[in-house]
This record gives structure tokens, C-alpha cells and sequence, in this order.
């Protein structure tokens, strides 16, 4: 397949809403179970290791009518939660055995529950991670979290989840999660050759494939992507934050690159690099996972940063390894954790005067004429001050 | 008993000041709660330290221990709004760069510190010691604090509690918190206070919690007395403050729930309704269940739509925010630390969704209520989301009419007093008609 055919293919994948692609990994073997999960983080590789498919839930997008979804939820709550009720709602979701709701916000939270009132013979857990750093305080609960996790899909699976089975899906992941690191380093290098909207779509055909097919698809697209001759424009370099849960549509990705933005750096899918090193294969399972979750994964507004330093450091790292000239924050409306972060990283970024601008979305947001000239207007001004 | 007073005007309203009836236990209670004010503005001149930290799953007698005077920035947040101060506070944080999208109580107390820190009484607070990050069932509880910490750089220390999504709390939780605890939260407060941690102390201030919480349970149970004695969501607030806030574990909250219920208890035999801000109640017509946080910044003015209908809230969940007690459960001196983290484990916010519609269910069935009123608030997210499915499990399960308002915490913006009188008026119609349907069948 040439680029055009990989992107065809992701843009299917992420616009079939009906999961075709994980109805069809089920139908190919009898007794296949697959689990869903909703952002930003849950240790796939314990949903592989049983025998499953971890399928990524990030709402419905611009092309899901939310019609009985909206009968759930305030105007005031984001839009992500009434369009995966309306998903449920309207059977899109009978493809899923279960469904994981991770410790990302009071919104998801709450949805778990709701979720079990709703969907009652559907596999659902709260999946709670820590938020105090130590192995032996924080790694000790997160580990028996992942061992009840282990124990409920090995019961679902008709079978114990070994360790062996284990260190082979980290194993399998480690490699997807090099090939995603692949992805971002190129892009970042030569952000003409791979476009943001189509890395995106490469991105989120993770969220259906198995992680075999998805880590050779990654790899299918950087070397076709290579081949091809794209015009390089003088476009502003710049990280765009914020936009980890709810999803931003992908004409709105589009917007702001044809706007004179390359986007070189992004929170979109953040559980495909959240482990930022290799998890070794060996040892304990389990431990490894918590010591990568613990001292090895990305930062993001979830996350308790632990001393006041660490507040804006991987943002800042992110500009200065990508060689960004400015940071966008774009994040869904009512998105509590992004918002309430945003202050705190703003203030930040102008103490090591890196330019930003902020904006609000929602993943149906169909109004893109003031994100462009906002974008437009951000680009020109970086390109202003350092032509200056 | 309860006396008249007088409210001191404003001083922009020539209105003439309305007369406001409270009973004993009110003033009692707001005299503790401006001393509170008095001791955490004078407490670094006095060389105490002070702390700040969360309702739900507060940790009062633990703090108490290392002498901290205690700030409770969202009781800080409500008495502004109740005094009509924190719109301005609200609008000066979105100028300073908080979304008009996120909590209210946040953007009060940051707009607050914008305004020089005077605190709800008049006194400037001081900043902070150390922030103790009870991280109970509200998300929004963690950016609060990195937000001051970074505008203050004070000390923060983490206790996170971990929800009970599968509706139980594990050993594996249990355990997490009480680690904290011990390992994190404890140090950290003799590291700030340079006091060193005595267990016996603990106990000791365990012990008047529980006595406290006994009288609480009383209190708010005898509201399935007819007619109800009190008001279980707006007179409940009075009798939250104390226990809920720098109270709890402290003689002081003793004496003012045995007083409460000497009160109530005579409510009681005089076969009385409860106390309004206008005197005593018209008379029981509606017998109600809410949930959700009240609206501070109209607060009599919501109580008002209630009473004036002849509605008493007999229950309420917001009333069970700093801590589930008419289940049995209370402060252990006996195992303190393990009952500080049980405590945080069960506070409301931190039930799941099944847990919170049995609890409501409950209350509907045992105060013998007519219905469940749910005031959405825009601010909490915690309380809010997914409050309309409650609403249709509560009315499928007990078969009683439930009805849903909106408002918002400390916001004046977002309460529309027209809006939710109609709507009340409407819910009271519907409750009668539901009665005559029944009474009839």
C-alpha cells in the first residue's frame, strides 16, 4: 500500500463507527472477546495478554448525531461521555465485552457507574491508577488494581492470564509503542512528509487493530511516507496541548495546518506513548508495568505532579526537543483537567517566553473559520517575532 | 428554641434589613465558624502554621494534633457567596485567565487571593503552610491545589483516596491511604509544623468526633419524625458546618450537636416544623429528598421557594459530603488512622453511581418522602454528571416523581430565580397529583 492507500485504509477505520474491523478480529475465531477503554491510559497489555482486543472509545466525532446521549448529561458536561452513551445506546458498542473507564476526570468517572446501571451484562470497571509515585506505596496499589484486572479478564477469558502471556503483550507493545516513537520523531523532523491529519488517522487506527497489525501499519506508513516528495512550507512549528480526552475533529486538525501550522508535537492518543521506555520483559510482569507507570510515562493535567517544578516541564521539553516555536492549546469545552491546567502551563511558557494561544472545541465542533484565523494569526505572529 | 435577630445591613443596601429567625445552635454555629476566621487570621502572628485543605475526606483531628489553624478554601468559597462577594472574586479570576467553564469555588478563592486575600469575615487569611491535598471524590480538588501551590509555593502534600468504582472499599484501598498516611502525610505535617505526631492525641480528639457524629445521625434522622423537625438540606447546612470543617474532634462541636439536639429534641415533643430564616416553618405539605449542593449566593432566596410551598427536605445528600455517618459508620480511637482512611474512603463523592441511588432510594423509602429533587450544579462535575440517569432510576425504582433544577455554587450568574420557582411550582403540582392518583386507587 502507497500512503494514499494506508491513509484510505485509517480513515475508514476511524470513521466506522459500527467497529466493523473489531467485529471482524472477533468473527475470525470463535470465543475472541475485545474491551474497550476509554482515554487516556489503562495497561493494554493486560487486555492483550488474555487473549482480548483492547479497542479505544474517544466518543463519537463529527459524524455521530447525539440524540439520546444528550438526554443524559447537562449542557454544561463535555461531549465525549453523551456521545459514548449514544454509541451504547445505539448498539454500536455490542461488539465490546467489556468496557474500562480510567481515572481521568469525575466526568469518566461517573460514566463507569452509569455504565453499570445501563449496560448490565457488560464486563465494566473503574480502572484507577495512583497518584503517589513511590513502588512501595502507590506501585504496591497500582499492582493489585492490575492483578484484579488480571483476575477479572482471565475469569472472562475462560482462562488464568499468565506471566508468560504478559511479558509477551508487553513485548508486543513495547514495539508498538517504538514504532509510535518513530512516528513522532519523523514527523517532527519533517513535518511536510507527515502531515498531522494523516498521523492522526495512523494513530487512531490503534485504537481498533490489534497491536501487531497496527505496529506494522506504523511502519508501513513511515517508510511509504518517506518516499514521497511533499513541498515544505514556512510554516510555524508548534506542540498542540490539551486535546487528550475528547477529541478534536480531523477538519479541525486540517484547519490549523492549513492555517501555517505544523504540528510537531501532540497529546491526542496519549495511552499509544504513555510508557515513555521500553517495559523490560522480564521480572515481574505487574511490577514492571507500575515502575513504567510510575517512573516512565508521560505528564499530562490527570497526572498529580508532585513538586512544583515539575509543573510544565514535559510541555517544555516537548518544545524544545521538537524544536517548536510556540505551543497551542486546544481543549474540548467543560474539560475540567484541561482547563484548569491551562493557567498554570500558560504562566509557564510565558516565563521562558514561548508565544501560545488558546482555544476551545468540541469533537463536533463544525465552525472552522475562527480556529483558522486564529491559528493563521498565531503562525504569523511567530513568524513575525522570529523573523524580528 | 430560637431567637430573633437582626442582620447587620450591607452597607450599599438602604433596604430595610429583614428579621431573620435562627435557633440557638445556628448562632452557636456561627460563632464557631467566625472564630475560625478570627484564629486563621491571627494564627501566624500567634506562630501557629496553617493548613488548607478539602471537606470531603478532611482530616481534622489529625491536623488538630500538629496545632495547624485549618482553612477550608471551599467553606471559604460558600461564605462568600452567601455574603455576595464572590461574583466579583469569580469574574476577576476568567480576567486573570480561568475558563468560565470550571469550578466557581476555585475561581472564588483564587479570585480571592487577586483581591488580597480578606477572607469572608472582613479578616485577611494568610497563606497557607502546607496545602493537605485530600484527594476525596472530586477531581478538580488536585488542580485547586497545584494552582495555589503555584502562586504560593507552600508545601503540598498528596492523599490520595482512590473511588470505589466497584461500590466497595478493598483492602488494597484501604491499605494505599492508610500507607499515606503513615508514610507521607504524617511526616510532612511534623516537617511543616515541627510538632511530633502523638497517636494518643488522635485518639483523644477521635473521641469527641464520634460523640459529634452520634448527635449528627440523631439530628438529621429525626427528620423522618411528622412533620420533620428540620430541615434536612437547608437547616442541615447549619448543622453540617462544624463537623464537616475545623470542628470536628474538638469539644467545642461536641457542645454544639448535644445542644442542637436538646433543640431538636424539643422540636420534637412540641410536635414542630423546622426553623425558617422567617420563623417557624408554615406547615409540612411536601415531604422532599435532594440532591446536589445547595445555591450559596441565593441561598434564602432558594430556602424561601421551599417553605413557602410547605416543602421540607427531609434528606439530603449533600449533607453526607464531609463524611457518611447515618450508616453506622464513625471515627474509631480505637484504630484511628485506619478509620481517618475509611472516613475518606466513604465520603459521598467518593460512592459510585449504584451506591449513590441506593443511598437516595433509601432515604426516600425510610424519611417516607414524596419525591427526589436533584439541583444540578454547574460547577461540580463530581456531583453532576450523569445526575439525569439518577433521576430516571430513582422514579423507576420508588415509582416517585422526581424533578430537576439548575443552578450553580458561588456563581450569581447561573441562578435563574424564575426559572426555578416554575419549575418548583410545577415538581409541588406533580407531587399532589401523584398523591390524589394514588389515594384514589
Amino acid at each position: 500500500m502507497n500512503t494514499q492507500e494506508i491513509i484510505a485504509r485509517c480513515e475508514h477505520l476511524f470513521e466506522d463507527l459500527r467497529f466493523g474491523a473489531v467485529k471482524d478480529w472477533k468473527a475470525a475465531k470463535p470465543g475472541r472477546k475485545a474491551i474497550g477503554y476509554m482515554p487516556i491510559y489503562v495497561p493494554r497489555e493486560i487486555i492483550h495478554a488474555a487473549g482480548m482486543l483492547p479497542v479505544g472509545i474517544f466518543g463519537g466525532g463529527d459524524q455521530l448525531e447525539v440524540i439520546q446521549g444528550d438526554a443524559y448529561y447537562q449542557s454544561y458536561i463535555c461531549r465525549i461521555p453523551r456521545s459514548t452513551i449514544e454509541l451504547g445506546l445505539t448498539g454500536r458498542l455490542d461488539c465490546l465485552d467489556g468496557m474500562l473507564f480510567p481515572s481521568i476526570c469525575d466526568v469518566i468517572r461517573n460514566l463507569s457507574g452509569m455504565w453499570q446501571i445501563m449496560f448490565k451484562d457488560k464486563y465494566v470497571k473503574y480502572f484507577d491508577v495512583p497518584q503517589n509515585y513511590d513502588d512501595a506505596i502507590g506501585g504496591e496499589f497500582y499492582v493489585h488494581e492490575m492483578q484484579l484486572l488480571r483476575e477479572d479478564l482471565g475469569k472472562l477469558a475462560g482462562r488464568p492470564v499468565t506471566d508468560q502471556a504478559l511479558r509477551a503483550s508487553i513485548a508486543v507493545y513495547n514495539e508498538n509503542r517504538q514504532a509510535v516513537r518513530d512516528l513522532y520523531a519523523y514527523r517532527a523532523a519533517k513535518p511536510w512528509q507527515a502531515p498531522t491529519s494523516e498521523l492522526y488517522l495512523v494513530l487512531r487506527a490503534g485504537c481498533v487493530l490489534p497491536p501487531e497489525e497496527h505496529t506494522a501499519l506504523v511502519r508501513s506508513y513511515l517508510s511509504e511516507a518517506a518516499k514521497e516528495t511533499r513541498p515544505q512550507r514556512d510554516n510555524a512549528r508548534v506542540v498542540l496541548t490539551g486535546s487528550f480526552c475528547e477529541q478534536p475533529p480531523l477538519s479541525l486538525i486540517k484547519s490549523i495546518e492549513m492555517a501555517g501550522c505544523y504540528v510537531v508535537d501532540d497529546d491526542f492518543q496519549l495511552i499509544q506513548s504513555w510508557l515513555l521506555d521500553e517495559v523490560p520483559v522480564t521480572g515481574n510482569p505487574l511490577e514492571e508495568l507500575s515502575k513504567a507507570f510510575l517512573h516512565h510515562s508521560t505528564s499530562t493535567s490527570s497526572k498529580y505532579d508532585e513538586k512544583k517544578e515539575d509543573k510544565g516541564k514535559f510541555l517544555l521539553r516537548q518544545v524544545k526537543e521538537r524544536g517548536a516555536e510556540g505551543v497551542v492549546f486546544a481543549a474540548p469545552s467543560f474539560c475540567d483537567p484541561a482547563l484548569l491546567e491551562r493557567p498554570m502551563l500558560q504562566e509557564i511558557l510565558a516565563r521562558h517566553k514561548v508565544p501560545y494561544t488558546a482555544f476551545k472545541y468540541s469533537e463536533n465542533t463544525g465552525q472552522m473559520a475562527p480556529i483558522r484565523e486564529q491559528a493563521g494569526t498565531f503562525a504569523d505572529s511567530i513568524k513575525l517575532w522570529s523573523a524580528a | 428554641m430560637s431567637t430573633p435577630i437582626q442582620i447587620v445591613p450591607g452597607t450599599r443596601t438602604p433596604k430595610k434589613p429583614p428579621q431573620v429567625q435562627k435557633e440557638d445552635s445556628m448562632w452557636l454555629q456561627k460563632e464557631l465558624i467566625n472564630g475560625n476566621y478570627h484564629e486563621l487570621a491571627t494564627a501566624h502572628e500567634m506562630n501557629r502554621k496553617v493548613s488548607a485543605t478539602f471537606v470531603p475526606g478532611n482530616l481534622n483531628e489529625l491536623l488538630m494534633c500538629f496545632n495547624f489553624a485549618r482553612s477550608l478554601p471551599e467553606t471559604n468559597a460558600l461564605q462568600n457567596g452567601m455574603r455576595k462577594k464572590s461574583g466579583k472574586m469569580i469574574m476577576d479570576a476568567e480576567r486573570d485567565g480561568h475558563s468560565e467553564d470550571v469550578c466557581t469555588y476555585v475561581k472564588a478563592d483564587l479570585g480571592m487571593m487577586l483581591q488580597g486575600q480578606v477572607g469572608p469575615t472582613g479578616e485577611a487569611l494568610p497563606t497557607p503552610d502546607v496545602l493537605l491535598l485530600s484527594y476525596t471524590g472530586c477531581f478538580t480538588f488536585m488542580k485547586w491545589f497545584e494552582l495555589i501551590r503555584q502562586k504560593y509555593n507552600c508545601e503540598t502534600v498528596m492523599l490520595h483516596v482512590p473511588y470505589q468504582g466497584d461500590g466497595k472499599i478493598s483492602k488494597n484501598m484501604r491499605d494505599y491511604v492508610l500507607k499515606q498516611l503513615k508514610e507521607k502525610v504524617i511526616p510532612t505535617l511534623e516537617k511543616v509544623s515541627g510538632v511530633k505526631f502523638d497517636i494518643d492525641l488522635l485518639r483523644q480528639y477521635m473521641r469527641e468526633s464520634a460523640k459529634a457524629e452520634e448527635d449528627l445521625v440523631w439530628t438529621l434522622q429525626s427528620a423522618k419524625h411528622k412533620p420533620s423537625p428540620i430541615d434536612g438540606y437547608f437547616g442541615a447546612v447549619y448543622y453540617i458546618g462544624p463537623i464537616f470543617t475545623a470542628f470536628r474532634g474538638t469539644p467545642e462541636a461536641t457542645k454544639f450537636y448535644s445542644v442542637l439536639r436538646s433543640e431538636i429534641a424539643q422540636r420534637i415533643r412540641e410536635g414542630k416544623g423546622p426553623v425558617t430564616p422567617e420563623g417557624e416553618h408554615p406547615g409540612e405539605k411536601y415531604r422532599l429528598v435532594v440532591e446536589g449542593p445547595p445555591n450559596w449566593t441565593s441561598f434564602r432566596e432558594f430556602w424561601k421557594m421551599f417553605y413557602d410551598e410547605g416543602a421540607v427536605v427531609v434528606a439530603s445528600t449533600y449533607a453526607k459530603v464531609g463524611g457518611v455517618y447515618d450508616f453506622g459508620f464513625r471515627h474509631d480511637p480505637e484504630h484511628p488512622l485506619e478509620s481517618l482512611a475509611e472516613y475518606c474512603l466513604g465520603c459521598y463523592t467518593n460512592l459510585n453511581f449504584p451506591q449513590r441511588i441506593d443511598m437516595i432510594c433509601k432515604y426516600i423509602d425510610e424519611y417516607q418522602a414524596d419525591g427526589l429533587l436533584i439541583n444540578s450544579i454547574k460547577s461540580c462535575n463530581s456531583f453532576s454528571a450523569g445526575q439525569l440517569l439518577i433521576l430516571r432510576e430513582v422514579e423507576k425504582r420508588t415509582g416517585k416523581p422526581a424533578a430537576f433544577i439548575e443552578s450553580d455554587l458561588v456563581d450569581p450568574r447561573y441562578f435563574s430565580a424564575a426559572n426555578i420557582k416554575n419549575r418548583l411550582e410545577s415538581y409541588f403540582q406533580m407531587v399532589k397529583q401523584k398523591r390524589t392518583a394514588t389515594a384514589a386507587h
